[in-house]
C-alpha cells in the first residue's frame, strides 16, 4: 500500500469513526446531564427508536429532513418527559421505568411502521439530510477531510458537547445540577428547586437521545427499519460511565466505540472475528464499575429519588 | 454597646403532642456576646432554635430583632433578618470545593459561574472572620473541623450577623475543638452575635459569656459566666446539689465472661467512635451503659457483636478470644444480640413471627431436616416463646408487622433469651414499647442475670439503666468515664457524667480508668 | 387474649394461609395494569387506523381457537417462565437481574454443543447432561455478576446488562466460528435424535419442555418456601442488616442467588433449543431475558406466580404472531401491551393517585 493510500484509508476510517459516534455521543451526554442530575435513564435505546422513527415519519410526511430532526428532538424530550414525571411524581423504579421504555418503544415504532409503510422491515426512503461542506476545512490536511462533509446533526452534536460542559461547569445552574445529583439534601437546604432542574435535565437529554435517532434515519441512512437501534442506547449508557460523568469524557468513549465499530466493519471482510473487538467497550465498563483500574465517580445520588419531607 | 438587645425573646411558647417543648420561654441576647443555651437532653434547646431560624412556628410568644418584633416563617426569612444557622449534620457537596459550597444557591455572578470569584469571596470572608479554609479544596478532602467552618462561612456568605451553633463539639475532635473555640472568639471580634447550643458544662464555661439554663422546658436563669462555676450549673441544669467523683469498680460476682479491652472502633466517616473501652461484665451481673445517645454506643455494640471491624482492641467471650469474629461465631459461641434498632436490625418485617423467632438460630439440629425447614419443629419451638413471653399475636404464622411495637420487641427477646445464652448485649430494649411490655422484658432480663448469665445493657433511658444494673459505666465521647456500683450512683450525678462532666473534673483519674485488660 | 396455636396440617388451612399470605394489593396492581395498557393499546391501534377489537379477537384465537394454538401459545410460554424465574429468584435476595437473556443465551450454546454428539447415551441422560451443562453455564455467567457486586460493590443493572452484549457476541463467535456447522447460517450442529425432547402434540412444536419449567417452578418455589437456604435468601434480601444480625452472610447469599438465577435461565435457553430450535441459532431469542423481567414484575417477583404471568405474555406473543399473519395488523403491537404494562406496574401510585383523585 502506497503512502497515500494508506492516508486515505486513515482518512476514511476516522471519517467513519466521526459518523458512528455521533448518535452515541448525543445520547450519552445527554444521559450525562440526566445522571448528573440524580436521574438514571435506561430508556435511551427506546428514545433513540422513537426519535428516528418520528424523524423518518415527519419527513416523509413534510418532505423536509429539518422538520424530521426537530420531530425526533420531540419525541426523545417526551420518552424522557414521561420517565422524569413517573420516577419523581409516582415514585416508579427508574429501572423499571427504562425497560419499559425500550420494550414498548420497539413495540410501538414497528406497528407505526406498517401502519404507514405497510412493510414490517423498513421504510421507503425519506428526504434525508445533505452533506454539508465547510470550506474551512478544506485546508487543513488530514483534519480536515476527516470533519468535513458531515450532515448537520454531526456538527451540532458537536456544539451540543461543547454546550454542554460549559453549562455543567461554567454556569450556575451548572453547579446547582451537580450538586442535586451529589447531595440533593444539601442542595434544597440552600433553596435549590430540585424537581424543576431535573426535568429540565432529562427532557434535554432525552430530546438528545431523540436526535440520535433522526441520525440513524435522516443521515446514516434515508429510512427506518426496526429496531434500528441496535443497542446503541445501551452503548451511550457505556460511554457516559466510562466518560466519567463528563460531556467531553462521554464525546471520547463515543469515539473510541465508534472507532472500534468502525474497524470491526472493516474487519468483517477478512474474517477475523470481530465479536471480540465489539465486546471492548462492555468489559470497559464493567472494569470501570469495579473500579479496579481508575475509579469512576458516578454522582452519588443517581437513581435515588429526594423525598421532601 | 447597643442597649437593645440584639434577639429578644418573649414568651415562646410551644407544645407537641404530649409534651410542652418551649414554656413561655424569655430571655435576651446581646449583640456581640456569645452566649449558650445549656440544659440536658430534651430541655427543650433545638425547639426553641427551630422556632427562631423558622423551621417551627411558636404558639405563643414574640420574637424582637433590635427592638422590632419580627416574624419568621421560613429560614429565607431568618436568613433575611441576619440569623444563619449551621446544624449539627452538615449540607456540603462533597466534590465540589469549599468556595462552591460556600456560594451555591446565592451565586455571585449571573448565569456564567464564576469560580475565581467564589475563590475570592471565600478567602475575604475567611480572612476577614479568620476562619482558615483553603478555598481550592474538595469537601471530600477536608477534616470535619473544617467542614464546619465551611458551614459558617456559607452563612456568613449570607450576611449572617447572629450565628447559631447546633451542638458545634458534637462531631469534633478535641483539637477541632479549639479550633472552634479560637473560631468563635474571631467571629466575636467581628462583632458577630454568636448562640452556642449545647449540654456540654465545660464548653460553656470556656467559650460563652453568659449563658441561660434551660430545663424542662423553661428558662431558668441567664447568668454571666464570669460569676458562676460548674458546681452552680450542674445544679441549675439538674435541680440539686451534685457532687462529682470518678470512680471504678471491678467485677463481683462469679467469673468474668465478657471482657473488652481497649477497644477502637472507626465509624462510617472514618472518625473514632470509640476511643478505648474497657469493662468487664461477670456471670450472674447485669452491667449498664450509661450515656446519650451519639457517643459511641452503635459502633461497640456493632463492634461485640461482629458487625464491625474494630481497629484495636480485643473482646473476649466466656475466655475466648473473638476480637472481630463474625456475627454467626459469635451466636454459636453463646453470645445474645438484642440489637438497638427492632426495624432496621431487629427483625425482618415480611416474616412471620416464628420466621422471626428462629432468625440467626435456624440452622440448628431442631429446626431443620438436612437442608430443609423442619417446620414443624419451628412451630413447636415458636408456640413455646410466645407463650413463655406472653406475646400477643394471632398467631405463630402471621406476619410480623401486624405486631404492636411491644409484642415485636418481645419476639426478639425471647428470640435471644430462650436460646440459653451464656452473654447477652441489650441495646435499648424497651424503645418504642408499651409500659406492659416494658416491664415483662425487664423481668425476663432479671432472670437471666438470676440464672447465671452475664449482660451488657446499653440504653439511653436513665431510669431503665439504674433499675436494672448492678454497675453502671458511663459513656461519653467513646470512652467509660466512671464506673460503679449501679446503687452508688445518684442520678443527677450520672445525667452530668453523662453530659461530659467528668472530662473537667478530673482528667488523670480519667485516663486511669481506661488502662485494664482481660 | 389468645397466644400461641397449634397449626393443624389440613390442606383447609394451608390454603387459607397461603391464601392471605398472598399480596392482594400488589395483584390488584398487576390485575391494573394490565388492564390499562390494554386500553391504552386499544387507543394506540385506532390511532394507527387498526380495529383493536379485531386485534383482540385475533390473539384470543391465535392462543385459544384450537389445540394447536394452544400448542403454540404454550410453546412461547416456556422459555418466559425460565426468565420470569430467573428474574424473580434474583428479586428475592433483593436484586436486580436483568442478565436473565445472557445467561439464557450462554446456557443454550453449551447444551446445543453438549446435544449435538452422539455419545450413546439413552435419552433421559442425554438430555439431563444437556441441561446440566446449560445450568453450570448459566450459573456461572450469573455468579460473575453477582460476584462483581459483592465483591466491588459495581451495580448488578448496569453489569448484568453489559454482560447479556458480551453473552451475545461471544455466542456470536462461537457459532459462528470454531463450533459452526457446515453451511451458511451461523448455528451448531444439529441435536442427536436421543437428545431432543419428545414432542406432545405432533404437528406442534409442544415438547416436555413445559413439564420441565413447571417442575423447575416447583423446585424453586420449595426452595423459597422451605429450605434453609431460600429462609437465608429471603431474610437478606428483605432486610440485609437484620439478615447480618442474625449471622447471615450477606456476599454469599447475593452471589448464590445470581449463581441460581443464572441457571434457571441457562436451562430455559436449553430447554429452548432441545425443544423447539434443535440447534443453537444465531438471534433464536427475540428478547426472551427482557421478558422476563415483565414476567417476574408483574407478580411481585413471587415465584409461584411466574407460570401466571408468563402465559400471560405467552398468550400475548402467539396471539400476536397469529394477528400478523391473518391481519395487516403487525403482532408487535403485543410488545407495546407488554411495555405498557411494565410502564404501569413500575408506577404503582398510579393507581393511589387515580383513586384519590376519585375519592374527592
Amino acid at each position: 500500500m502506497t503512502g497515500a493510500e494508506l492516508a486515505a484509508l486513515i482518512i476514511s476510517i476516522l471519517s467513519s469513526t466521526v459518523r458512528i459516534s455521533t448518535p452515541l455521543a448525543l445520547s450519552s451526554v445527554g444521559e450525562v446531564l440526566s445522571e448528573r442530575a440524580g436521574i438514571v435513564n435506561l430508556g435511551l435505546e427506546g428514545q433513540i427508536l422513537m426519535g428516528a422513527f418520528a424523524a423518518a415519519a415527519a419527513s416523509y410526511f413534510s418532505g423536509s429532513a429539518y422538520v424530521g430532526v426537530l420531530a425526533g428532538m420531540l419525541a426523545g424530550a417526551l420518552l424522557g418527559l414521561i420517565h422524569v414525571l413517573f420516577s419523581l411524581k409516582f415514585h416508579a423504579s427508574q429501572i423499571v421505568l427504562g425497560v419499559a421504555n425500550n420494550i414498548f418503544a420497539l413495540g410501538f415504532t414497528t406497528v407505526g411502521l406498517v401502519a404507514i409503510w405497510s412493510n414490517r422491515g423498513k421504510s421507503d426512503a425519506v428526504p434525508g439530510l445533505p452533506n454539508i461542506n465547510i470550506p474551512f476545512f478544506n485546508n487543513i490536511p488530514i483534519i480536515g477531510p476527516i470533519l468535513n462533509n458531515h450532515t448537520l446533526i454531526v456538527y451540532l452534536m458537536l456544539a451540543f458537547t461543547v454546550l454542554s460542559w460549559l453549562v455543567l461547569f461554567r454556569t450556575n445552574i451548572g453547579l446547582r445540577l451537580r450538586s442535586i445529583g451529589e447531595n440533593p439534601k444539601a442542595a434544597a437546604t440552600v433553596g435549590i428547586n430540585i424537581e424543576r432542574l431535573q426535568i429540565w435535565a432529562v427532557t434535554i437529554g432525552g430530546a438528545m437521545s431523540g436526535m440520535a435517532g433522526s441520525y440513524l434515519s435522516l443521515s446514516d441512512l434515508n429510512l427506518f427499519s426496526r429496531n434500528m437501534s441496535a443497542g446503541r442506547g445501551f452503548i451511550a449508557m457505556a460511554a457516559t460511565i466510562l466518560g466519567n460523568w463528563n460531556p467531553f469524557g462521554a464525546l471520547g468513549a463515543s469515539l473510541i466505540f465508534g472507532f472500534l465499530d468502525a474497524m470491526q466493519i472493516r474487519l468483517q471482510a477478512t474474517g477475523f472475528p470481530t465479536q471480540f473487538i465489539q465486546m471492548i467497550p462492555y468489559v470497559l465498563v464493567i472494569i470501570l464499575l469495579a473500579g479496579v483500574v481508575r475509579k469512576v465517580h458516578a454522582p452519588a445520588a443517581a437513581g435515588k429519588v429526594y423525598e421532601r419531607s | 454597646m447597643n442597649s437593645l438587645p440584639v434577639l429578644e425573646i418573649t414568651n415562646i411558647t410551644k407544645a407537641f403532642p404530649g409534651v410542652l417543648a418551649n414554656d413561655h420561654i424569655s430571655f435576651a441576647i446581646q449583640q456581640g456576646e456569645v452566649h449558650a443555651i445549656l440544659g440536658e437532653n430534651g430541655a427543650g434547646k433545638t425547639t426553641l432554635m427551630n422556632i427562631i431560624y423558622g423551621l417551627y412556628q411558636p404558639d405563643e410568644g414574640e420574637i424582637k430583632i433590635s427592638g422590632k418584633p419580627v416574624a419568621i416563617h421560613t429560614p429565607a426569612d431568618a436568613l433575611k433578618l441576619g440569623i444563619g444557622m449551621v446544624h449539627q449534620h452538615f449540607m456540603l457537596i462533597d466534590p465540589l470545593t469549599v468556595a462552591e459550597n460556600v456560594v451555591l444557591g446565592n451565586e455571585p455572578t449571573r448565569m456564567v459561574f464564576s469560580l475565581d470569584r467564589a475563590v475570592r469571596i471565600t478567602e475575604e470572608l475567611s480572612r476577614k472572620f479568620g476562619l482558615n479554609v483553603d478555598p481550592r479544596a474538595r469537601i471530600e478532602d477536608i477534616p470535619v473541623g473544617v467542614r464546619q467552618r465551611v458551614e459558617i462561612l456559607k452563612a456568613l456568605y449570607r450576611d449572617a450577623s447572629i450565628l447559631i451553633l447546633d451542638e458545634p463539639t458534637a462531631v469534633l475532635t478535641p483539637l477541632e475543638v479549639n479550633e472552634l473555640y479560637d473560631t468563635i472568639a474571631n467571629l466575636k471580634a467581628a462583632g458577630k452575635t454568636i448562640i452556642f447550643i449545647t449540654h456540654k458544662l465545660n464548653e460553656t464555661m470556656h467559650i460563652s459569656d453568659r449563658i441561660t439554663i434551660l430545663r424542662d422546658g423553661k428558662a431558668l436563669q441567664t447568668l454571666q459566666t464570669a460569676e458562676t462555676n460548674p458546681q452552680e450549673l450542674a445544679r441549675l441544669m439538674v435541680g440539686r446539689e451534685v457532687v462529682l467523683r470518678v470512680n471504678k469498680t471491678p467485677c463481683q460476682r462469679g467469673r468474668q465472661v465478657i471482657c473488652l479491652g481497649d477497644v477502637k472502633v472507626h465509624d462510617n466517616r472514618g472518625l473514632e467512635a470509640v476511643r478505648g473501652v474497657s469493662l468487664q461484665v461477670c456471670a450472674g451481673e447485669i452491667y449498664g451503659v450509661a450515656g446519650i445517645e451519639g457517643n459511641g454506643q452503635t459502633e461497640l455494640i456493632e463492634a461485640i457483636t461482629g458487625l464491625r471491624k474494630m481497629t484495636g482492641g480485643k473482646i473476649e467471650i466466656d475466655g475466648k478470644d473473638l476480637s472481630n469474629a463474625r456475627p454467626a461465631e459469635l451466636l454459636e459461641a453463646g453470645l445474645g444480640h438484642v440489637p438497638e434498632d427492632r426495624n432496621t436490625r431487629g427483625v425482618v418485617s415480611q416474616f412471620s413471627v416464628a420466621e422471626n423467632l428462629v432468625l440467626g438460630y435456624h440452622k440448628q439440629q431442631r429446626f431443620r431436616n438436612h437442608q430443609f425447614i423442619n417446620h414443624s419443629g419451628i412451630d413447636a419451638y415458636s408456640s413455646g416463646v410466645v407463650a413463655a413471653f406472653d406475646i400477643k399475636t394471632t398467631g405463630i404464622h402471621t406476619c410480623i408487622d401486624t405486631l404492636s411495637g411491644g409484642n415485636a420487641q418481645k419476639v426478639v427477646v425471647g428470640r435471644v433469651f430462650s436460646q440459653s445464652p451464656k452473654a447477652l448485649v441489650v441495646a435499648q430494649p424497651t424503645r418504642g414499647v408499651d409500659v406492659g411490655a416494658t416491664e415483662y422484658i425487664h423481668q425476663q432480663m432479671l432472670k437471666m442475670r438470676d440464672a447465671g448469665v452475664a449482660i451488657l445493657l446499653i440504653s439511653s433511658d436513665l431510669e431503665e439503666v439504674r433499675s436494672l444494673s448492678d454497675r453502671i459505666g458511663v459513656l461519653y465521647q467513646g470512652q467509660i468515664v466512671a464506673e460503679k456500683l449501679s446503687e452508688e450512683f445518684t442520678e443527677r450525678e450520672l445525667g452530668l457524667f453523662m453530659a461530659g462532666a467528668a472530662a473537667a473534673v478530673d482528667r488523670k483519674a480519667w485516663e486511669e480508668l481506661n488502662n485494664e485488660y482481660c | 387474649m389468645s397466644t400461641a396455636e397449634h397449626s393443624p396440617s389440613s390442606w383447609q388451612h394451608n390454603l387459607q394461609l397461603w391464601l392471605k399470605n398472598i399480596n392482594w394489593r400488589s395483584l390488584g396492581s398487576g390485575v391494573g395494569a394490565f388492564l390499562l395498557s390494554l386500553l391504552v393499546g386499544s387507543l394506540f391501534l385506532s390511532l394507527n387506523g387498526y380495529n383493536p377489537f379485531i386485534a383482540f379477537r385475533e390473539i384470543f384465537t391465535g392462543a385459544f381457537g384450537n389445540k394447536y394454538a394452544l400448542a403454540e401459545m404454550l410453546v412461547k410460554t416456556t422459555p418466559l417462565i425460565f426468565t420470569g424465574l430467573s428474574v424473580a429468584v434474583a428479586a428475592q435476595a433483593g436484586l436486580f437481574n436483568i442478565g436473565a437473556e445472557g445467561q439464557l443465551l450462554v446456557g443454550a450454546l453449551a447444551a446445543a454443543q453438549l446435544a449435538s454428539f452422539d455419545l450413546g447415551l439413552p435419552a433421559v441422560i442425554h438430555v439431563i447432561l444437556a441441561l446440566l451443562a446449560a445450568a453450570v453455564c448459566g450459573g456461572i455467567w450469573g455468579g460473575i455478576a453477582g460476584f462483581i457486586k459483592q465483591r466491588f460493590g459495581a451495580h448488578e443493572v448496569i453489569v448484568t446488562i453489559m454482560m447479556n452484549y458480551i453473552a451475545f457476541l461471544l455466542t456470536s463467535y462461537l457459532v459462528n466460528y470454531p463450533w459452526k456447522a457446515a453451511g451458511m447460517v451461523p448455528q451448531t450442529n444439529p441435536v442427536v435424535a436421543a437428545a431432543a425432547l419428545p414432542n406432545l402434540l405432533r404437528g406442534s412444536q409442544l415438547t416436555i419442555g413445559i413439564f420441565i419449567a413447571i417442575a423447575i417452578v416447583v423446585v424453586v418455589a420449595v426452595l423459597f418456601k422451605s429450605t434453609i437456604l431460600g429462609y437465608e435468601m429471603k431474610a437478606v434480601g428483605y432486610n440485609p442488616q437484620a439478615g447480618a444480625t442474625g449471622g447471615i452472610s450477606i456476599a454469599v447469599m447475593g452471589a448464590l442467588s445470581m449463581v441460581l438465577a443464572g441457571a434457571v435461565a441457562g436451562i430455559g435457553g436449553g430447554v429452548e433449543i432441545l425443544g423447539v430450535h434443535g440447534r443453537f441459532i444465531q438471534g433464536f431469542s427475540p428478547g426472551f431475558g427482557y421478558d422476563g423481567v415483565a414476567v417476574s414484575v408483574l407478580v411481585n417477583s413471587n415465584p409461584a406466580l411466574v407460570p401466571i404471568s408468563s402465559v400471560l405474555f405467552g398468550i400475548l406473543r402467539a396471539g400476536g404472531a397469529f394477528l400478523e399473519r391473518n391481519t395487516k395488523i403487525p403482532g408487535d403491537f403485543t410488545t407495546v401491551i407488554q411495555g405498557l404494562v411494565i410502564f404501569f406496574m413500575a408506577a404503582p401510585r398510579i393507581f393511589e393517585a387515580v383513586l384519590k383523585r376519585r375519592s374527592k
